[in-house]
């Protein structure tokens, strides 16, 4: 079981980290392990959407969640050699308050031979309150 | 009846209003796209960069980066309809106050090719508070589309 584990982190881990998007918006996952991820972005003003408010482009928060539900789905015990995203809706609740790091949380909690589906939910530092949530489909290669 | 403005006067004015529209939002530039005008249709591209890679195997642009690019897509569509009879008006333009995204969606058709990227967006229901938005992407063929992106919006508040 430890093998397992180990293997999935070691997979996701470099799978995400060898992404040249997610380094270009500073992306680093604090958890990942059973069909979840964590995955956190920092503020930067190179990234904001609306100069009047200082707030991230949606584009910015939809990339980390992209990312956050393709690392959970390599970490479930499907054990996927591969993934790609076939659709992901995202639903902005708030906006999110200016020089915060947004934290993406993905769940992916359904495998088929082909289709793993991810919901995940996004926050700022007011944890209680998401920022945005998603859901979404991703194609799986499995071993 | 009024005698037409000179054509350089209105591309002038045209093309500075969707320069001070796009040069707001700083997340376009981050991601180096840029949008191309004839008339009033608009056109984004995305030039390919290293950095908008998401998966190196492939390679294959970030599914991120693609919805990204859809979305300013839609957001600077929106704006641009919503300022047009204004800037043909020649009136001075009200401080930019964007729309905001209320959900997207992206449909993933085929993977993104290390290559410039293109988009469209249609408006298909605008109204006072909330507005319906389709976007196309393609690269090298237009028809063949390899995301495409549909969202409903919030419009800012207008003074009239």
């Amino acid at each position: 079981m430890t093998n397992t584990t180990d293997r999935q982190d070691r997979i996701a881990r470099a799978f995400i980290e060898s992404i040249p998007h997610a380094g270009a918006l500073g992306m680093a996952i604090t958890q990942i392990s059973n069909g979840q991820a964590v995955l956190t972005m920092p503020y930067d003003p190179r990234f904001v959407g609306d100069p009047a408010t200082g707030v991230l482009h949606g584009g910015a928060v939809f990339a980390l969640m992209d990312t956050a539900a393709g690392a959970a789905v390599m970490a479930s015990d499907s054990e996927p050699v591969s993934t790609a995203t076939l659709d992901l809706r995202i639903d902005y609740m708030r906006p999110a308050t200016a020089g915060q790091a947004i934290t993406a949380r993905a769940e992916c909690y359904h495998v088929t031979r082909s289709v793993a589906f991810v919901r995940a939910t996004a926050v700022d530092d007011d944890a209680d309150r998401p920022v945005a949530t998603a859901t979404g489909a991703f194609s799986v290669v499995l071993p | 009846m009024k005698r037409p403005e000179p054509v350089q006067v209105i591309k002038q004015r045209r093309d500075s209003a969707l320069k001070n529209l796009v040069e707001g939002v700083p997340y376009i530039g981050f991601l180096g796209a840029r949008f191309d005008r004839r008339g009033d249709e608009l056109t984004a591209v995305l030039p390919y960069d290293d950095k908008l890679i998401g998966n190196p195997m492939l390679p294959a642009l970030h599914g991120g980066a693609v919805a990204a690019f859809l979305e300013m897509t839609a957001i600077i569509e929106l704006s641009w309809a919503a300022m047009w009879d204004q800037v043909e008006q020649g009136r001075e333009m009200p401080p930019l106050r964007l729309p905001k995204t209320i959900d997207f969606t992206v449909d993933y058709l085929r993977s993104g090719l290390p290559r410039d990227a293109y988009a469209r967006a249609r408006i298909n229901r605008s109204g006072r508070r909330y507005a319906s938005v389709h976007v196309e992407g393609w690269q090298d063929n237009r028809s063949r589309l390899f995301a495409q992106a549909s969202g409903r919006f919030l419009m800012p508040a207008r003074d009239d």
